[in-house]
């Protein structure tokens, strides 16, 4: 899976902003194993008096497999040769030999920009393909016509077409962001059908020409790097923000529409949603010139969610796109590669993606392309009174809708920044909430009445189509305005059909669409002097472009094939336990458990265990205790009596040996424990319940059936009113003796008490003495732990006495008291031990 | 030797209900809406607000917060997006890590098992009321997040900032998968802490360990230069709910996140049970 790259800008090679954008964006050289060779190539002319030919720095790539049919990329403008590195190692895996360039006027290369002139960078583009022809690595049709694609964006698109319009060597193009038009992409006019002069891009145009100035000692020129032609028709343009028909001849020459009716070569023309300066318009009229020419091209259009105002990135997929495209049309056998549909349009605006919160392009496709006002249209009523809006005296403030050259840092698509636009400038009209969810595709159109106070000779607006949420924030969909310049307007309204933006997204049940009729933005040249307009609408009622039969390309199905991981891992897991489960150990002497009744209540038979750490608690113990006595576990601390007991329990496993109760081997959680009662190292309750809920809980948690003898264990207990007071208040004898209670529950065959008088006051003791008597005296079995000798001596009848982890006496008491002299068990247990230990006194 | 089954779950339940911090838990989803309401209806910026949405937050690229006051459904999505990052963590941790390790420092652990309690039921007893007290609590949370949203901004549909609004049906169910996703990502950490609390005496350490693991993570996550390598952290998949709040459910986060939180889940909970299956019990 590939994670979307969050690039601050465009692919370098495709973008004009690219050498504004230059510090920003780090270029990674050309890593392919084959170097690409430096070539100088002479080109064109110099001038129209000069014909000495221009040199072009280029680089020259060849795949592995040669001869390979070739691709030659042109750069942006203000950009380079090695801006196109990155995608002609693309193209020269994909099998071509490429060819990258920078044009006159740019980079190393020598000469002065004409902007795509045919006398000059059309003809340097001519001696390319003449060089390629010279070339043995590259496939050549004929003698002298190489088998070759022109691909490049923005000035380099647009040199694209041409070359392919005045050379017919040029097998395919790929042309990106790039103008149909010059004249009609720097002066805009949204008006439908109108020849008047457009609106000037005064910010891009100047951005555009600023960028030409650059020179390559830094000195500061008048012309910089533009020849002088074109130097003094932008000087004189954005003086007067004029079009002398000189210079309107001179931009036509320049653009692609002189030529698109010659173009027959397959077409891959894409262009940007984030682009103010060449807009999807431009992209539609370079695509539908071509159709119309030579309807049996192959051409496919694009629109993409990039553009010179920055975008959604989707460089990756454009690259793929045009490498696609080439594939197609220029390898002989092509290993199907998936073709651009005729056309393909990102959804920028619309569902989220969760890596990195951004909006998620979705890319839907058509067989057929619908143009630039879709393949139906829906008409949306808008609802708004006649409103008069002031254009300012200095036409400031300005509203802001884009920056040019900032890459659409401030124009998000999400709509986060909406055009901020000033008081009166603006007449707003606004549709009902939409019933359903809408998918724009294209430009919508508007029928407005405009009018003017006083009659004006150059009266500009700027409409805008605004999304507004259900939460009342309008976004307006790339920052894209409709500029609208109308040569006579007086007092009489003049109806006009505006073409709006061409935008790609989906309007959400619930959102509003807003059309504003603004007088300012900051982009554009506009009148100095003051006016006072009336805006109407002409038809209540905006036509948005629909577009059918578009089906989702690329990007990921919704796929649930991660969650098939969960049943291998299941299915492992439940293995593993199952392999691993603990089992039942068999027993050394197989007993008959049915009669159980007969067995003793413990045999211990050579019972080891090691601590983790070596430390040995107990060595070889091996004792019986018989039903129906009070059996004492004698033993100075640390002799292992706990450990044992332990083992007992099943709350530790033996190292070696084994113990059965009633004839049932022990292990953890082994059944037989349901007739074992145990206070082991201390009592253990639930500290914010009381002592009542405490033994209640414990029995329906143990699952053990019969009666549990609740009021009698409470007796023994003794807690008098504290019993239903919380264990945390309880001092460690109400603690002890609970805990006493508890294991006596349900009266167990075998009760297991480790040092159960600890914390007990005499009287206690002396009572749990004669509790533990005449419990045994039911038949049932009692194991006392102790260290107290005197202890055991007076409740137990037998004992077993443990040292060090070793068994040295069992017995009963009066065995092993009999012929000793001292006749006292302490005594005894000295003698046994030796003198080295105290132990403690009761 | 004739017994019932050791340890019902319902008496469990009872057990771990009947602590108090069952209750604090409890009270701290039920205060978080209502502070928060509180906050936005009557704090220092409740003025600054224009009418209509928005307002009260801040309002980031994703303004799903900003869109909180625009109704009951609004509120408890904003509430579930504050929570979900370290309340519902912290609680979820809590209920894991605290149940087994909780009962070894209060001694209980030896009693259950003497009684005996076979290790393998008391370990899915106790995984299952605290997967349920669990679920319980975002349940809680957003169910009374949106109680606390209606009183407060009415009932709106479900606004989202780039799929429209949604009507309550379909609001009733992008929040139930939203709900259900919240939960499962947090099985990681439920995960995490289950096994520490099978580990470990001390409650405070398993609950601990698991949320510094999850924020260590959440941390790592931030790091733009790990690229690629993030997509294996068991955050990353915190945010697909987001998912949901398109008009087409984008399943593809939630099915990769959903896979990842389940099966490390199944992965530290058989840990847990095999090494609770050989672990000699000396608390």
């Amino acid at each position: 899976m590939r994670f979307p790259r969050r690039s601050l800008a465009l692919g370098s090679a495709l973008v004009l902003g690219g050498s504004l954008l230059g510090g920003l964006v780090i270029s990674p050289a050309a890593h392919a194993a084959n170097e690409p060779e430096a070539l100088r190539i002479s080109g064109g002319p110099t001038s129209a008096t000069d014909q000495t030919p221009v040199e072009l720095d280029a680089d020259l790539y060849l795949p592995e497999k040669v001869p390979a049919p070739a691709v030659v990329l042109a750069h942006g403008f203000g950009g380079d040769k090695s801006g196109s590195a990155d995608q002609a190692s693309q193209l020269t895996e994909a099998g071509f030999v490429v060819l990258t360039y920078s044009a006159r006027g740019f980079g190393d290369s020598t000469g002065l920009i004409s902007m795509n002139s045919p006398d000059f960078e059309v003809a340097d583009a001519s001696r390319l393909i003449d060089f390629l022809a010279q070339r043995t690595e590259v496939t050549q049709d004929s003698d002298g016509d190489p088998r070759v694609g022109f691909a490049g964006g923005s000035y380099g698109g647009a040199l694209a077409l041409l070359i392919a319009g005045y050379d017919d060597r040029v097998d395919a193009l790929a042309s990106d962001i790039t103008w149909n038009d010059l004249e009609s992409s720097l002066f805009g006019q949204s008006v439908e059908g109108s020849s008047q002069l457009g609106v000037y891009k005064n910010l891009w145009t100047g951005f555009f020409f600023s960028v030409g100035l650059r020179t390559t000692d830094g000195k500061v020129t008048r012309c910089g790097r533009f020849s002088p032609e074109w130097c003094a028709a932008y000087t004189e343009s954005a003086t007067t923000a004029q079009v002398t028909p000189a210079i309107s001849m001179l931009m036509r020459e320049s653009s692609p529409i002189s030529v698109t009716d010659r173009i027959t070569a397959p077409s891959l023309i894409s262009g940007g949603q984030a682009d103010s300066l060449f807009p999807l318009a431009q992209t539609n009229a370079n695509a539908e010139q071509i159709m119309e020419a030579s309807p049996q091209t192959p051409v496919s259009v694009l629109w993409h969610g990039m553009g010179h105002d920055g975008g959604t990135n989707e460089d990756e997929r454009l690259e793929t796109s045009i490498t696609n495209w080439f594939k197609e049309y220029l390898q002989e056998a092509p290993e199907s590669p998936s073709v651009t549909e005729p056309f393909e349009v990102t959804l920028t605006s619309g569902e989220i993606s969760i890596q990195n919160n951004q909006p998620q392009p979705t890319v839907v496709a058509g067989a057929n392309y619908p143009g630039l006002f879709g393949s139906e249209q829906q008409s949306i009523p808008v609802l708004g009174p006649p409103q008069q809006i002031l254009s300012p005296a200095g036409a400031s403030p300005a509203a802001i809708s884009s920056i040019p050259g900032f890459g659409g840092s401030l124009a998000g698509n999400l709509g986060s920044f909406v055009t901020s636009s000033f008081p009166g400038q603006s007449a707003f009209f606004q549709s009902q909430p939409l019933d359903t969810a809408t998918e724009i595709i294209g430009s919508s159109q508007v029928e407005i009445a405009l009018s003017s106070e006083v009659a004006v000779t150059d009266a500009i607006f700027f409409l805008s189509l605004q999304v507004v949420g259900a939460n009342g924030r309008a976004n307006l969909p790339q920052g894209l305005v409709a500029p609208v310049r109308i040569d006579s307007l007086g007092s009489t309204p003049e109806v006009v059909t505006v073409d709006l933006p061409a935008i790609a997204l989906t309007a959400n049940a619930g959102d509003s669409l807003r059309l504003v009729v603004s007088t300012t933005d900051l982009a554009y040249r506009m009148p100095l002097d003051e006016r006072l307009y009336t805006v109407a609408m002409a038809q209540s009622a905006i036509s948005v472009p629909l577009v059918t039969g578009l089906t989702p390309v690329g990007g990921e199905d919704p796929t649930f094939a991660w969650l098939l991981l969960i049943i291998p891992a299941l299915a492992i897991a439940g293995v593993i336990l199952f392999v691993l489960r603990p089992r039942e150990p068999k027993p050394l002497h197989v007993t008959e458990s049915s009669d159980s009744l007969n067995e003793s209540p413990v045999v211990i038979e050579d019972l080891y265990k090691t601590y983790k750490g070596g430390y040995q608690a107990v060595k070889g113990v091996s004792f019986e205790v018989p039903r129906g006595v009070v059996l004492g576990l004698l033993g100075p601390n640390g002799a292992g009596k706990t450990t044992t007991m332990r083992m007992m329990m099943g709350l530790i496993a033996p190292t070696q040996g084994e113990i059965t109760l009633f004839g049932h081997p022990v292990f953890f959680g082994s059944p037989v424990l349901s007739r074992v009662g145990a206070l082991v190292e201390g009592a253990g309750f639930l500290p914010h319940l009381s002592g009542r809920e405490n033994l209640h809980l414990y029995w329906k948690a143990s699952g053990r059936v019969g009666e549990p003898y609740f009021d009698e264990v409470l007796e023994i207990a003794d807690l008098g009113t504290a019993i239903d007071r919380k264990v945390k208040a309880y001092s460690q004898g109400m603690r002890q003796r609970l805990g006493i209670a508890q294991a006596m529950l349900g009266k167990p065959d075998l009760l297991v008490l480790d040092e159960p008088t600890n914390g007990l006051d005499p009287p206690q003791i002396k009572s749990m003495r004669e509790v533990m008597k005449s419990y045994a005296d039911t038949g049932r079995t009692v194991i006392v732990s102790s260290h107290m000798l005197s202890e055991v001596e007076q409740t137990c009848s037998h004992v077993v006495v443990m040292h060090r982890g070793q068994l040295i006496a069992t017995g009963k008491v009066a065995d092993l008291l009999a012929g000793r002299t001292g006749g006292r068990l302490e005594d005894v247990f000295l003698d046994m031990i030796g003198e080295d230990l105290t132990v403690g006194q009761s | 030797m004739k017994t019932k089954k050791a340890l019902p779950f319902r008496v469990e339940l009872i057990r771990q209900l009947k602590r108090k911090r069952t209750l604090v838990a409890l009270i701290l989803v039920i205060a978080l809406p209502l502070i928060v309401v509180t906050a936005v209806k009557f704090g220092p910026s409740a003025d600054d607000r224009a009418g209509g949405g928005g307002g009260g937050f801040g309002d980031g690229d994703l303004d799903l917060v900003g869109l909180a006051t625009s109704g009951g459904w609004n509120f408890a999505l904003t509430m579930m997006f504050f929570a979900s990052g370290f309340l519902l963590l912290i609680l979820v941790a809590m209920f894991m890590g605290d149940t087994v390790a909780s009962e070894a420092s209060w001694s209980t652990l030896r009693y259950l098992l003497i009684a005996p309690v076979p290790r393998r039921r008391l370990l899915s007893i106790k995984l299952a009321v605290a997967l349920l007290l669990s679920f319980v609590s975002i349940v809680v949370l957003v169910g009374f997040s949106y109680l606390v949203g209606l009183f407060a901004f009415g009932s709106g549909n479900l606004s989202t900032p780039t799929a429209g609004v949604f009507s309550n049906s379909e609001a009733l169910w992008r929040m139930t998968i939203i709900s259900v996703y919240i939960f499962i990502t947090l099985l990681f950490a439920a995960g995490i802490a289950f096994l520490l609390s099978v580990l470990t005496d001390v409650p405070l350490g398993a609950v601990g360990g698991a949320v510094v693991i999850v924020i260590v993570s959440n941390i790592l996550d931030a790091i733009d230069a790990l690229g690629d390598l993030r997509q294996w952290l068991p955050t990353d998949y915190g945010a697909a709910w987001i998912g949901a709040l398109n008009r087409e459910i984008d399943w593809t986060g939630m099915s990769r996140g959903v896979a990842y939180s389940v099966v490390s889940f199944i992965i530290f909970i058989t840990i847990a049970y095999l090494r609770f299956d050989r672990k000699d019990i000396t608390s």
